[in-house]
Protein backbone atom coordinates (compact mmCIF):
# COMPACT_ATOMS: atom_id res chain seq x y z
CA UNK A 1 0.00 0.00 0.00
CA UNK A 2 1.48 3.20 -1.12
CA UNK A 3 2.32 5.73 2.18
CA UNK A 4 -0.04 9.17 2.81
CA UNK A 5 1.26 12.14 2.87
CA UNK A 6 0.50 13.97 5.68
CA UNK A 7 1.12 17.12 7.38
CA UNK A 8 2.11 18.25 10.72
CA UNK A 9 0.59 19.36 12.91
CA UNK A 10 -2.13 17.24 12.38
CA UNK A 11 -5.95 18.19 12.85
CA UNK A 12 -8.93 15.01 14.27
CA UNK A 13 -9.90 14.56 10.61
CA UNK A 14 -6.66 13.19 9.72
CA UNK A 15 -6.11 11.18 13.25
CA UNK A 16 -9.38 10.01 12.49
CA UNK A 17 -8.66 8.81 8.80
CA UNK A 18 -5.55 6.67 9.71
CA UNK A 19 -5.36 3.01 10.81
CA UNK A 20 -2.74 1.11 12.74
CA UNK A 21 -0.80 -0.53 10.09
CA UNK A 22 -0.72 2.42 7.44
CA UNK A 23 2.37 3.90 5.90
CA UNK A 24 2.66 7.47 6.71
CA UNK A 25 5.22 10.14 5.32
CA UNK A 26 5.21 13.25 7.37
CA UNK A 27 5.98 16.71 6.56
CA UNK A 28 6.59 19.56 8.36
CA UNK A 29 7.24 20.58 11.75
CA UNK A 30 7.65 18.27 14.74
CA UNK A 31 9.42 18.37 18.05
CA UNK A 32 11.55 15.64 19.51
CA UNK A 33 11.66 14.87 23.44
CA UNK A 34 13.20 11.94 25.29
CA UNK A 35 12.86 10.88 29.10
CA UNK A 36 14.54 13.90 31.04
CA UNK A 37 12.64 16.52 28.46
CA UNK A 38 9.29 14.58 29.15
CA UNK A 39 10.29 15.13 33.05
CA UNK A 40 10.81 18.65 33.04
CA UNK A 41 7.33 19.06 30.69
CA UNK A 42 5.33 17.21 33.38
CA UNK A 43 6.74 18.88 36.05
CA UNK A 44 5.96 22.00 34.90
CA UNK A 45 1.90 21.09 33.80
CA UNK A 46 2.03 19.93 37.79
CA UNK A 47 2.68 23.53 38.72
CA UNK A 48 0.24 25.09 36.08
CA UNK A 49 2.96 26.96 34.46
CA UNK A 50 3.31 27.48 30.46
CA UNK A 51 5.14 24.89 29.02
CA UNK A 52 7.98 25.97 26.31
CA UNK A 53 6.20 25.19 23.25
CA UNK A 54 2.95 24.43 22.40
CA UNK A 55 1.70 21.02 22.18
CA UNK A 56 -1.55 21.51 20.67
CA UNK A 57 -1.49 19.61 17.41
CA UNK A 58 1.93 18.69 17.42
CA UNK A 59 4.19 15.49 17.10
CA UNK A 60 6.40 14.64 19.19
CA UNK A 61 9.56 12.01 17.97
CA UNK A 62 11.57 10.11 20.77
CA UNK A 63 15.33 10.62 19.51
CA UNK A 64 18.70 11.62 20.88
CA UNK A 65 20.65 12.26 17.62
CA UNK A 66 24.12 11.55 17.43
CA UNK A 67 26.01 14.92 16.69
CA UNK A 68 25.82 16.89 13.71
CA UNK A 69 29.41 16.94 11.58
CA UNK A 70 29.66 20.58 9.91
CA UNK A 71 27.34 21.39 7.35
CA UNK A 72 24.94 18.38 8.35
CA UNK A 73 21.36 19.29 9.77
CA UNK A 74 21.34 16.76 12.18
CA UNK A 75 23.59 13.67 12.74
CA UNK A 76 21.84 9.43 13.03
CA UNK A 77 18.33 9.50 14.11
CA UNK A 78 16.04 7.16 14.59
CA UNK A 79 13.70 6.44 16.90
CA UNK A 80 14.57 5.75 20.76
CA UNK A 81 12.42 3.06 22.76
CA UNK A 82 8.34 5.08 23.74
CA UNK A 83 8.17 2.49 26.83
CA UNK A 84 9.99 4.82 28.79
CA UNK A 85 8.03 8.08 27.91
CA UNK A 86 4.53 5.86 29.19
CA UNK A 87 4.46 7.31 32.62
CA UNK A 88 4.09 10.75 30.39
CA UNK A 89 2.76 10.41 27.45
CA UNK A 90 -1.07 10.25 28.72
CA UNK A 91 -0.28 13.95 30.33
CA UNK A 92 0.62 15.06 27.04
CA UNK A 93 -1.98 13.81 25.13
CA UNK A 94 -4.55 15.96 27.64
CA UNK A 95 -2.48 19.11 26.69
CA UNK A 96 -3.17 18.25 23.00
CA UNK A 97 -0.12 16.09 21.93
CA UNK A 98 -1.83 14.49 18.89
CA UNK A 99 1.05 12.17 17.78
CA UNK A 100 4.02 10.59 19.08
CA UNK A 101 6.60 8.59 17.22
CA UNK A 102 9.27 5.54 18.67
CA UNK A 103 9.76 2.28 18.58
CA UNK A 104 8.83 -0.34 20.64
CA UNK A 105 5.76 -1.53 22.63
CA UNK A 106 3.17 0.89 24.81
CA UNK A 107 1.48 0.40 27.79
CA UNK A 108 -2.74 0.01 28.05
CA UNK A 109 -2.82 3.36 29.68
CA UNK A 110 -1.06 5.23 27.08
CA UNK A 111 -3.25 2.94 24.23
CA UNK A 112 -6.57 4.31 26.29
CA UNK A 113 -5.20 7.86 26.48
CA UNK A 114 -4.96 7.71 22.49
CA UNK A 115 -8.00 6.47 22.49
CA UNK A 116 -9.69 8.90 24.62
CA UNK A 117 -7.78 11.86 23.20
CA UNK A 118 -7.86 11.35 19.51
CA UNK A 119 -4.19 10.51 19.40
CA UNK A 120 -1.73 8.17 17.44
CA UNK A 121 1.61 6.10 18.03
CA UNK A 122 3.53 5.53 15.34
CA UNK A 123 6.89 3.55 15.02
CA UNK A 124 9.69 4.83 11.98
CA UNK A 125 12.54 2.12 11.94
CA UNK A 126 14.77 1.81 14.59
CA UNK A 127 18.00 1.16 13.87
CA UNK A 128 17.75 3.41 10.41
CA UNK A 129 19.09 6.37 11.74
CA UNK A 130 21.49 7.73 8.68
CA UNK A 131 18.37 7.46 6.34
CA UNK A 132 15.93 8.93 8.61
CA UNK A 133 18.86 11.42 9.09
CA UNK A 134 18.26 12.78 5.20
CA UNK A 135 14.46 13.22 6.24
CA UNK A 136 15.48 16.19 8.32
CA UNK A 137 16.16 19.11 6.42
CA UNK A 138 16.37 21.56 9.38
CA UNK A 139 16.94 21.19 13.47
CA UNK A 140 17.25 23.95 15.66
CA UNK A 141 16.91 23.63 20.09
CA UNK A 142 14.21 24.86 21.45
CA UNK A 143 14.05 24.50 24.94
CA UNK A 144 16.65 22.82 27.57
CA UNK A 145 19.74 23.00 25.61
CA UNK A 146 21.46 21.93 28.57
CA UNK A 147 20.09 18.56 28.19
CA UNK A 148 22.69 18.16 25.05
CA UNK A 149 21.24 15.33 22.60
CA UNK A 150 17.94 15.31 25.25
CA UNK A 151 16.81 18.79 24.33
CA UNK A 152 13.59 19.68 22.33
CA UNK A 153 14.24 20.09 18.96
CA UNK A 154 12.81 21.84 16.53
CA UNK A 155 12.43 19.97 13.55
CA UNK A 156 11.72 20.21 9.71
CA UNK A 157 10.98 17.01 8.13
CA UNK A 158 10.50 15.61 4.41
CA UNK A 159 8.39 12.62 3.53
CA UNK A 160 9.60 11.50 7.08
CA UNK A 161 8.03 7.08 7.39
CA UNK A 162 6.53 6.38 9.88
CA UNK A 163 3.91 3.43 10.74
CA UNK A 164 0.48 3.96 12.89
CA UNK A 165 0.80 1.34 15.53
CA UNK A 166 -1.72 2.03 17.74
CA UNK A 167 -5.03 4.09 16.26
CA UNK A 168 -7.23 6.50 17.77
CA UNK A 169 -9.79 3.21 17.68
CA UNK A 170 -7.76 1.27 19.81
CA UNK A 171 -5.77 -1.26 17.18
CA UNK A 172 -2.53 -2.25 17.72
CA UNK A 173 -0.29 -3.31 14.63
CA UNK A 174 2.32 -5.02 17.07
CA UNK A 175 -0.48 -7.86 18.18
CA UNK A 176 -2.39 -7.82 14.90
CA UNK A 177 0.81 -7.90 12.83
CA UNK A 178 2.03 -11.06 14.42
CA UNK A 179 -0.80 -12.90 14.82
CA UNK A 180 -0.89 -12.81 11.12
CA UNK A 181 2.21 -14.51 10.39
CA UNK A 182 2.45 -16.52 13.56
CA UNK A 183 2.83 -20.20 12.65
CA UNK B 1 59.13 -10.49 25.18
CA UNK B 2 57.60 -7.84 22.66
CA UNK B 3 56.81 -4.46 23.85
CA UNK B 4 54.34 -2.81 22.71
CA UNK B 5 53.40 1.00 23.20
CA UNK B 6 49.36 1.69 25.47
CA UNK B 7 49.54 4.45 22.32
CA UNK B 8 49.33 1.78 19.70
CA UNK B 9 46.22 0.07 20.86
CA UNK B 10 44.68 3.59 21.43
CA UNK B 11 44.66 4.17 17.86
CA UNK B 12 43.27 1.61 17.06
CA UNK B 13 40.32 1.38 19.13
CA UNK B 14 39.68 5.00 18.20
CA UNK B 15 40.05 3.83 14.73
CA UNK B 16 37.57 0.67 15.86
CA UNK B 17 35.23 3.10 17.16
CA UNK B 18 34.54 4.72 14.08
CA UNK B 19 34.47 2.17 11.64
CA UNK B 20 32.16 -0.19 13.71
CA UNK B 21 29.64 2.69 13.97
CA UNK B 22 29.57 3.58 10.17
CA UNK B 23 30.44 0.31 8.02
CA UNK B 24 28.11 -2.80 9.14
CA UNK B 25 29.55 -5.98 8.98
CA UNK B 26 29.12 -8.15 5.49
CA UNK B 27 28.47 -10.53 7.95
CA UNK B 28 24.89 -8.57 9.30
CA UNK B 29 25.07 -7.04 5.51
CA UNK B 30 24.41 -10.41 4.19
CA UNK B 31 21.78 -11.72 6.34
CA UNK B 32 19.59 -8.42 5.67
CA UNK B 33 19.78 -8.99 1.96
CA UNK B 34 19.00 -13.12 2.82
CA UNK B 35 16.35 -11.89 4.92
CA UNK B 36 14.56 -9.74 2.08
CA UNK B 37 14.22 -12.40 -0.51
CA UNK B 38 12.69 -14.48 2.55
CA UNK B 39 10.15 -12.24 3.96
CA UNK B 40 6.44 -12.92 3.04
CA UNK B 41 5.03 -9.37 4.83
CA UNK B 42 4.70 -7.04 2.65
CA UNK B 43 5.62 -4.39 5.18
CA UNK B 44 8.09 -6.09 6.63
CA UNK B 45 9.95 -6.68 3.50
CA UNK B 46 9.71 -2.61 3.63
CA UNK B 47 11.30 -2.64 6.93
CA UNK B 48 14.33 -4.12 5.79
CA UNK B 49 14.38 -2.22 2.64
CA UNK B 50 14.79 0.89 4.65
CA UNK B 51 17.69 -1.14 6.92
CA UNK B 52 19.25 -2.45 3.69
CA UNK B 53 19.68 1.09 2.41
CA UNK B 54 20.53 2.54 5.78
CA UNK B 55 23.69 0.63 5.64
CA UNK B 56 24.30 2.12 2.33
CA UNK B 57 23.56 5.87 3.52
CA UNK B 58 25.71 5.27 6.26
CA UNK B 59 28.77 3.80 4.55
CA UNK B 60 28.75 6.12 1.72
CA UNK B 61 27.82 9.19 3.57
CA UNK B 62 29.72 8.54 6.87
CA UNK B 63 26.94 8.84 9.32
CA UNK B 64 26.60 6.53 12.31
CA UNK B 65 24.22 3.40 11.44
CA UNK B 66 22.02 3.76 14.42
CA UNK B 67 22.41 7.43 16.61
CA UNK B 68 22.67 4.90 19.77
CA UNK B 69 26.48 4.47 18.93
CA UNK B 70 26.62 2.35 22.23
CA UNK B 71 28.61 1.46 25.28
CA UNK B 72 32.38 0.18 24.36
CA UNK B 73 32.41 -3.33 24.89
CA UNK B 74 35.46 -4.73 24.35
CA UNK B 75 37.16 -8.36 24.82
CA UNK B 76 40.70 -8.63 24.88
CA UNK B 77 43.08 -11.70 24.24
CA UNK B 78 46.50 -10.87 25.27
CA UNK B 79 49.19 -12.77 24.77
CA UNK B 80 51.37 -13.52 27.52
CA UNK B 81 54.47 -12.83 25.56
CA UNK B 82 53.52 -8.58 25.32
CA UNK B 83 54.77 -5.99 27.48
CA UNK B 84 52.51 -3.14 27.15
CA UNK B 85 54.04 -0.02 27.86
CA UNK B 86 53.90 4.05 28.55
CA UNK B 87 50.42 3.04 30.17
CA UNK B 88 48.17 0.24 31.45
CA UNK B 89 45.14 -1.44 28.98
CA UNK B 90 42.13 -0.19 30.62
CA UNK B 91 43.56 3.19 30.23
CA UNK B 92 44.87 2.86 26.63
CA UNK B 93 41.55 1.23 25.96
CA UNK B 94 39.45 4.57 27.38
CA UNK B 95 41.63 6.85 25.66
CA UNK B 96 41.03 5.35 22.46
CA UNK B 97 37.40 5.82 23.16
CA UNK B 98 37.32 9.14 24.13
CA UNK B 99 39.18 10.01 20.73
CA UNK B 100 37.06 7.67 18.57
CA UNK B 101 33.60 8.93 19.68
CA UNK B 102 34.54 12.75 19.93
CA UNK B 103 36.30 12.61 16.30
CA UNK B 104 33.40 10.44 14.70
CA UNK B 105 30.37 12.69 15.95
CA UNK B 106 29.03 9.53 17.74
CA UNK B 107 26.86 10.09 20.59
CA UNK B 108 27.94 9.67 24.12
CA UNK B 109 25.29 7.58 26.22
CA UNK B 110 26.99 6.74 29.51
CA UNK B 111 26.55 8.42 32.76
CA UNK B 112 28.49 8.80 35.55
CA UNK B 113 26.17 7.31 38.57
CA UNK B 114 23.70 4.60 37.49
CA UNK B 115 21.11 6.02 40.32
CA UNK B 116 21.45 8.96 41.46
CA UNK B 117 23.53 11.41 39.44
CA UNK B 118 23.25 10.70 35.82
CA UNK B 119 25.33 13.08 34.89
CA UNK B 120 27.06 12.39 31.10
CA UNK B 121 30.45 11.56 31.19
CA UNK B 122 30.65 13.61 27.98
CA UNK B 123 33.37 10.96 26.00
CA UNK B 124 31.35 7.57 26.59
CA UNK B 125 34.17 5.98 28.71
CA UNK B 126 34.49 4.11 30.35
CA UNK B 127 34.42 1.04 28.47
CA UNK B 128 33.41 -2.67 29.52
CA UNK B 129 37.04 -4.63 29.23
CA UNK B 130 36.84 -8.26 29.45
CA UNK B 131 40.50 -9.64 29.36
CA UNK B 132 41.87 -12.70 28.93
CA UNK B 133 45.58 -13.91 29.16
CA UNK B 134 46.65 -16.38 26.64
CA UNK B 135 49.79 -17.81 24.57
CA UNK B 136 51.53 -15.88 21.96
CA UNK B 137 53.12 -12.56 21.32
CA UNK B 138 49.59 -11.12 19.80
CA UNK B 139 47.27 -8.56 20.83
CA UNK B 140 43.36 -9.61 19.86
CA UNK B 141 40.80 -6.92 20.07
CA UNK B 142 37.07 -7.33 19.34
CA UNK B 143 34.96 -3.95 19.71
CA UNK B 144 31.10 -3.92 20.05
CA UNK B 145 29.27 -0.90 20.56
CA UNK B 146 26.21 -2.20 22.54
CA UNK B 147 23.22 -0.57 22.09
CA UNK B 148 20.47 0.94 25.12
CA UNK B 149 17.36 -0.77 23.74
CA UNK B 150 18.48 -4.23 22.93
CA UNK B 151 20.85 -4.07 26.00
CA UNK B 152 17.38 -3.21 27.89
CA UNK B 153 15.89 -6.62 26.64
CA UNK B 154 18.08 -8.94 28.31
CA UNK B 155 17.76 -11.82 31.00
CA UNK B 156 19.89 -14.37 33.05
CA UNK B 157 17.66 -16.85 34.65
CA UNK B 158 19.23 -20.04 37.13
CA UNK B 159 17.72 -23.00 35.53
CA UNK B 160 17.15 -26.10 37.01
CA UNK B 161 19.32 -28.91 35.63
CA UNK B 162 16.03 -31.27 35.09
CA UNK B 163 14.51 -28.35 32.95
CA UNK B 164 16.80 -29.53 30.15
CA UNK B 165 16.93 -28.81 26.75
CA UNK B 166 12.95 -27.81 26.97
CA UNK B 167 13.69 -24.98 29.69
CA UNK B 168 16.13 -23.36 27.88
CA UNK B 169 14.20 -23.53 24.61
CA UNK B 170 10.83 -21.99 26.89
CA UNK B 171 13.24 -19.49 28.61
CA UNK B 172 14.94 -18.08 25.48
CA UNK B 173 11.82 -18.08 22.90
CA UNK B 174 9.33 -16.56 25.91
CA UNK B 175 11.61 -13.96 26.76
CA UNK B 176 12.49 -12.75 23.14
CA UNK B 177 8.42 -12.62 22.75
CA UNK B 178 8.04 -10.35 25.58
CA UNK B 179 10.66 -8.27 24.12
CA UNK B 180 9.07 -7.98 21.19
CA UNK B 181 9.47 -4.73 18.93
CA UNK B 182 11.31 -3.30 21.88
CA UNK B 183 15.08 -4.33 21.01
CA UNK B 184 14.79 -2.92 17.02
CA UNK B 185 14.38 -6.51 15.05
CA UNK B 186 15.64 -8.06 13.10
CA UNK B 187 17.21 -8.88 15.83
CA UNK B 188 20.01 -11.55 16.84
CA UNK B 189 19.88 -13.66 20.04
CA UNK B 190 23.31 -14.37 22.12
CA UNK B 191 22.12 -17.04 24.37
CA UNK B 192 24.71 -18.28 26.89
CA UNK B 193 24.34 -21.57 29.32
CA UNK B 194 26.47 -22.26 32.02
CA UNK B 195 29.02 -21.38 33.98
CA UNK B 196 28.15 -18.99 37.71
CA UNK B 197 25.66 -16.33 37.07
CA UNK B 198 28.23 -13.35 35.97
CA UNK B 199 29.99 -15.92 33.41
CA UNK B 200 26.80 -17.20 31.80
CA UNK B 201 25.95 -13.26 31.24
CA UNK B 202 29.40 -12.90 29.70
CA UNK B 203 29.14 -15.71 27.39
CA UNK B 204 25.28 -14.54 26.23
CA UNK B 205 27.29 -11.38 25.54
CA UNK B 206 30.43 -13.51 23.89
CA UNK B 207 27.74 -14.88 21.20
CA UNK B 208 26.78 -11.75 19.92
CA UNK B 209 30.62 -10.56 18.66
CA UNK B 210 30.73 -14.15 16.12
CA UNK B 211 29.79 -13.55 12.61
CA UNK B 212 26.58 -13.74 12.03
CA UNK B 213 24.69 -17.21 11.42
CA UNK B 214 27.89 -18.61 12.54
CA UNK B 215 26.76 -21.82 13.82
CA UNK B 216 28.30 -23.36 17.38
CA UNK B 217 31.31 -25.49 16.75
CA UNK B 218 29.45 -28.37 18.70
CA UNK B 219 26.57 -29.93 16.61
CA UNK B 220 24.28 -30.32 19.44
CA UNK B 221 24.57 -26.61 19.91
CA UNK B 222 24.32 -26.24 16.41
CA UNK B 223 21.30 -27.95 16.20
CA UNK B 224 19.59 -26.37 19.59
CA UNK B 225 20.36 -22.72 17.64
CA UNK B 226 18.45 -23.83 14.75
CA UNK B 227 16.16 -24.95 16.51
CA UNK B 228 15.34 -21.73 18.96
CA UNK B 229 15.16 -19.90 15.60
CA UNK B 230 12.94 -21.21 14.14
CA UNK B 231 10.93 -21.19 16.73
CA UNK B 232 11.49 -17.55 17.45
CA UNK B 233 10.71 -16.41 13.24
CA UNK B 234 7.35 -18.36 14.09
CA UNK B 235 6.28 -16.23 16.54
CA UNK B 236 5.16 -13.90 13.49
CA UNK B 237 6.54 -10.84 14.68
CA UNK B 238 8.87 -9.89 11.97
CA UNK B 239 11.21 -7.06 11.22
CA UNK B 240 10.04 -4.09 13.83
CA UNK B 241 7.69 -6.04 15.64
CA UNK B 242 5.10 -4.67 12.56
CA UNK B 243 4.30 -8.55 11.89
CA UNK B 244 6.22 -11.39 9.48
CA UNK B 245 8.57 -13.77 8.99
CA UNK B 246 12.07 -12.47 9.91
CA UNK B 247 12.06 -11.87 13.87
CA UNK B 248 15.74 -12.62 14.44
CA UNK B 249 18.44 -13.08 12.08
CA UNK B 250 20.28 -15.73 14.13
CA UNK B 251 20.73 -17.22 17.31
CA UNK B 252 24.05 -17.98 18.72
CA UNK B 253 24.57 -19.98 21.35
CA UNK B 254 27.89 -19.94 24.00
CA UNK B 255 28.19 -22.61 26.74
CA UNK B 256 30.42 -23.21 29.92
CA UNK B 257 30.72 -26.05 32.03
CA UNK B 258 28.07 -26.16 34.91
CA UNK B 259 27.88 -26.55 38.66
CA UNK B 260 26.55 -29.93 39.21
CA UNK B 261 23.34 -28.02 41.06
CA UNK B 262 23.03 -26.03 38.31
CA UNK B 263 22.12 -24.52 34.74
CA UNK B 264 22.23 -21.05 34.13
CA UNK B 265 21.20 -19.38 31.05
CA UNK B 266 21.60 -15.70 30.16
CA UNK B 267 19.39 -14.07 26.64
CA UNK B 268 21.44 -10.86 25.34
CA UNK B 269 19.80 -9.39 22.36
CA UNK B 270 21.69 -7.46 19.71
CA UNK B 271 19.58 -4.95 17.39
CA UNK B 272 19.69 -5.64 13.59
CA UNK B 273 22.84 -2.98 13.59
CA UNK B 274 24.95 -5.95 15.15
CA UNK B 275 28.20 -4.17 15.19
CA UNK B 276 31.42 -6.15 16.13
CA UNK B 277 34.53 -5.54 14.69
CA UNK B 278 38.28 -7.16 15.75
CA UNK B 279 41.47 -6.57 14.86
CA UNK B 280 44.66 -8.59 15.56
CA UNK B 281 47.81 -6.42 16.72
Amino acid sequence: MEPKKIQAPLTDEVVMSLKAGDNVLINGVIYTARDAAHKKLVELMDKGEPLPIVLEGQFIYYVGPTPAKPGQAIGSAGPTTSGRMDAYTPRMLEQGMKACIGKGLRSQAVKDALQKHKGLYLAAVGGAGALLSKKIKKSEVVAYPELGAEAIHRLEVEDFPATVINDAYGNDLYAEGAREYAR
Amino acid sequence: MRELAASVISDHVAEMCQDANIYLGDDVFTALKDSLEKEESPTGKEVLKQLIENVEIARDEQIPICQDTGFAVFFVEWGQEVHLTGGTLEEAINAGVKRGYEEGYLRKSVVTDPLYDRVNTKDNTPAVIYTDIVPGEKVKISFAPKGGGSENMSAVKMLKPSDGEAGVIDFVVNHVKAAGPNPCPPIVVGVGIGGTFDKVAVQAKKALFRSVGEPNPDSKFAELEKTILKKINDLGVGPQGFGGRTFALAVHIETFPSHIASMAAAVNINCHACRHLERII
